[in-house]
């Protein structure tokens, strides 16, 4: 009774938070293109797309990476091979033991009518794929709680998928171990398959044998035995008991648990504690299954799927729409091992910058969070945003993501799915944007061009001085801090020594580039020089100027003076950029 | 020779034909390099944005090739520039190193600053050396007119990077002629190719680029010839787009130092990966002795 009502339960939340899921796959919002079709014409483009890939030749590469990347794990095994062999120990084991142990009456009763689960090879291996389950569990505990490789953080979520695991196999093999020993499941099991009661003479035989050979616990026969006895008690194993039973040895986990506990396992037969653990074992197996699709062990279905779409998808070739689909499907594909973020060229940023969205594996829950449409606080967004934009584009979370989620592309798109909300980012106004410029055919001229507009203009914006430039400047109070705080790199200081000579502007080739420079610039490099040295912040931080210097540090290298003029324009920036972002709170 | 090989972030995802030629050339050369996995992005593109941020990834890069007590030499003249400015910083300033010194050592790194930083240009000519190289070169161009882009962070600033004179340099020409091209003299030669404005202000960026592409042409160069990743990106990925977005169609394709000298080498034109390049740069072949 228990036991159906619990699984239908178990089964029923496992279907509907499925369909949740995968609902959410056809309606989280991605990549702009997506966003004005509805769920279910996106579900059909799917199917359609699903049904061509497979009639096509493309099910030959899908068939091969069914096989590398799903079952033998292939990118794991390039990246590390301690994690792989963790992996393996743990899915390897557990999809053996779904199959073999949980789903015995379907499957292996199918295939072996013989089948009992006390018997072998069944017993051994049974033990065998769950001892193999808690190594991997104790190799990945030691993984991420005592190695603690750089920047690899662990979620609650990863604890929990953990714990789940170990509580399962543990209290089996315990389970295993008090029934071995049990004298309540001996006689029950006697009166079903032997017919016999307590008292009678083949009973006791019967006891002794199992006492003596299958380290079963009686309250009153104890060894030692009347050899007599034992071939008695042996012929009656033989026609009754045999065809079920091997020797315990065999459930080795079970059999330890057994001989530990020998001294006290008749308080325990007595106190039910094998019942105690039956339901605890059931259980943690049923809130397993229920949680599947809303925990980390949702990628036993998801990774794969992730993997065969990206392995013929491309996007050149692929519906955008459908695209839009597989990016929802990778947000539930991560499994938060880290392998990207192991591998994540500007990871070690997130250490100066304090915002751990730059580290792959933790920018997908937020950016899952941010398509989800959730209300958020500014400053979370910024953050996130942030996090996603200090990214050099080099591919490496990509080619190691174990799930073949296409990382890249995922940022790509939330990216500019983020700049959609108007929000200004200063970090466009750097290199990092380079990438960007190169993609840019991939996006109208007005999208493209935004962003960074907005990051310029909300910056020069709050200087008021560069708005009306016929305005009579007052020097004091300068800005002393200014003046002398320009020491965040070496060299920046330098600005103090400019005599005006206007060498810097005469070589910049911005400068050269424009026939009226001041109109576009608004300051000129020697005129920031000497607004920085008479401390007037907002000439020296406002003019566009900051963000036109292309660095080629021709300015600098002809002062006569010795002026750092490109260090101290990125020091100008630095600054601005850290101001802008302080006035936004 | 052994160097530990630094690649940077665009080599390895969009300009894989300069990692190929390049190893090709070396070892061609017997300069030996060592790949380590853990370096990250130099640093350069956060300078816009936090300073210290990007000392802290160009240190950690520093810090992994001391670790294994190598030499760096490095293909992209921004990230050069950038861990030059690093090692300079982290040694002029005991405060910022002890900064970074604290986060590195939680992963076990120390920058001690006893390493020596290289370009690949410099390596060549410091270390190879244009006679050596000249000896490897068996199928030398002939008639071959290049217009030779120094890349301004190897360049400048000088007192840093200390890679040639910053007024007048040679190096790159000598390296060049020694494959039997001619490098010829063009006055925008140490002007910018406007690849850090890129994905910021690109007409002004497709500007710069369009000036010294028009003057290198205009001087009768046939090819232009660089050895920086952003330079060549822009030259190359962002030369073609100048011609579709402005109609303007200079066509001076570019091509990878390490692919004018690997063909000159008889380098099998697959490794260099000269199909690789966005503009079709084929056509240099004809310049090849027979």
């Amino acid at each position: 009774m228990f036991f159906s009502i619990a699984l239908y339960i178990a089964l029923a939340i496992f279907v509907g938070g499925l369909i949740y899921k995968i609902g959410t796959w056809f309606s989280l919002k991605i990549a702009t293109q997506a966003q004005t079709i509805s769920p279910s014409q996106r579900l059909l483009a799917a199917v359609k797309g699903i049904v061509l890939t497979i009639l096509s030749a493309k099910i030959l590469t899908l068939i091969k990476v069914f096989f590398l990347d799903i079952i033998l794990q292939r990118k794991v095994f390039q990246e590390s091979r301690f994690r792989w062999l963790i992996h393996i120990l743990i899915y390897g084991g557990f999809m053996f033991l779904v199959l073999m142990h949980a789903l015995d009456p379907i499957i292996t009763v199918g295939i072996f009518p013989d089948y009992a689960p006390t018997l072998n090879p069944f017993l051994f291996l049974r033990d065998l794929f769950g001892v193999l389950v808690i190594v991997g569990v104790i190799l990945a505990v030691y993984r991420r709680y005592i190695l603690k490789a750089p920047r690899l953080t662990t979620t609650t979520m990863d604890t929990y998928a953990l714990i789940i695991l170990a509580v399962i196999i543990v209290s089996g093999i315990i389970l295993e171990g008090t029934k071995i020993t049990s004298y309540t499941r001996y006689q029950e099991m006697v009166n079903d398959y032997a017919g016999l009661e307590e008292g009678e003479d083949d009973y006791q035989a019967l006891t002794a044998f199992w006492v003596k050979e299958f380290s079963m616990i009686s309250p009153d026969i104890t060894a030692p035995f009347d050899s007599s006895l034992i071939e008695e008690g042996r012929e009656i194993h033989e026609m009754s008991c045999a065809g079920c039973h091997s020797k315990p040895q065999w459930g080795f986990g079970g059999f330890l648990v057994a001989k530990a506990t020998k001294g006290i396992s008749l308080p325990i037969d007595r106190a039910h504690i094998p019942s105690v653990l039956w339901y605890i074992h059931f259980l943690a197996c049923f809130i397993g299954l229920a949680y599947l699709p809303f925990s980390k062990f949702l990628h036993i279905i998801t990774s794969p799927l992730s993997l065969l779409a990206n392995s013929v998808m491309s996007k050149r070739t692929s519906y955008p729409v459908n695209i839009a689909t597989r990016q929802a499907l990778e947000f539930d594909a991560c499994m938060h091992c880290g392998q990207c973020t192991g591998r994540c060229s500007v990871g070690i940023m997130s250490e100066a910058l304090q915002n751990v969205n730059i580290l792959p594996s933790e920018k997908i829950p937020s950016l899952k969070k941010v398509s989800s449409g959730k209300e958020m606080a500014e400053g979370e967004f910024r953050t996130i945003l942030e996090g996603a934009y200090v990214c050099t584009n080099c591919h490496r979370c990509t080619d190691v993501c174990p799930a073949g989620i296409n990382l890249e592309d995922l940022w790509f798109n939330m990216r500019e799915e983020m700049f959609q909300r108007n929000y200004p980012l200063f970090f466009a106004l750097s290199p990092l944007s380079f990438y960007r410029g190169l993609m840019r055919e991939t996006m109208p001229d007005s999208d493209y061009e935004r962003p960074l507009d907005q990051a310029r203009e909300a910056i020069i914006a709050s200087y008021d001085l560069m708005k009306s430039q016929d305005r009579a400047i007052t020097l004091n109070p300068a800005d002393q801090d200014l003046r002398s705080g320009l020491l965040l790199s070496d060299q920046a200081n330098t600005f103090q020594m400019c005599f005006g000579c206007q060498t810097c502007t005469n070589v910049c080739p911005v400068v050269a580039n424009y026939e009226n420079p001041k109109e576009v610039l608004g300051m000129l490099p020697h005129e920031i020089m000497y607004a920085a040295g008479l401390g007037i912040k907002d000439l020296a931080f406002g003019s566009r100027m900051l963000w036109d210097c292309t660095t080629c540090y021709q300015c600098q290298e002809q002062c006569p003076q010795g002026v750092r003029v490109t260090e101290v324009l990125y020091e100008l920036k630095n600054l601005a950029i850290a101001n802008a972002t302080t006035a936004k709170g | 020779m052994k160097f530990a090989l630094f690649l940077g972030c665009n080599i390895p995802a969009r300009l894989k034909q300069y990692e190929s030629s390049t190893r090709a050339v070396l070892g061609n050369l017997g300069v030996e390099l060592v790949d380590i996995k853990e370096f990250n992005c130099c640093g350069y593109p956060m300078r816009n944005i936090d300073f210290k941020t990007s000392i802290l990834a160009a240190a950690r890069n520093l810090a992994l090739a001391e670790k294994q007590g190598l030499n760096m030499i490095v293909l992209c003249m921004c990230g050069y520039g950038m861990l030059k400015k690093a090692d300079h910083a982290m040694k002029e300033e005991p405060s910022l190193r002890e900064v970074i010194n604290t986060t590195l050592k939680k992963e076990g790194l120390q920058f001690r600053g006893d390493l020596e930083i290289r370009h690949l240009l410099s390596v060549l000519y410091n270390e190879v050396s244009v006679e050596a190289i000249r000896q490897r070169v068996t199928r030398p161009f002939k008639d071959l007119k290049i217009a030779t882009h120094y890349g301004c962070h190897a360049l400048r600033p000088s007192e840093i990077v200390q890679f040639d004179d910053p007024v007048n340099p040679t190096l790159f020409d000598k390296l060049v002629e020694a494959t039997g091209a001619q490098s010829i003299y063009w006055q925008s030669r140490l002007d910018c190719c406007g690849a850090p404005l890129f994905g910021i202000n690109d007409n002004l960026s497709m500007d710069l680029a369009e000036k010294k592409l028009l003057d290198a042409k205009r001087s009768g160069a046939h090819y232009l010839c660089d050895a920086c990743t952003y330079c060549h990106l822009q030259f190359d990925t962002v030369q073609e787009m100048i011609s579709t977005k402005r109609g303007e169609n200079h066509l001076l394709p570019a091509i990878l130092y390490p692919q004018l000298l690997g063909l000159s080498m008889g380098i099998d034109e697959r490794i260099l990966g000269l199909e690789m390049n966005h503009i079709d740069i084929s056509g240099i072949k004809g310049f090849l002795s027979e």
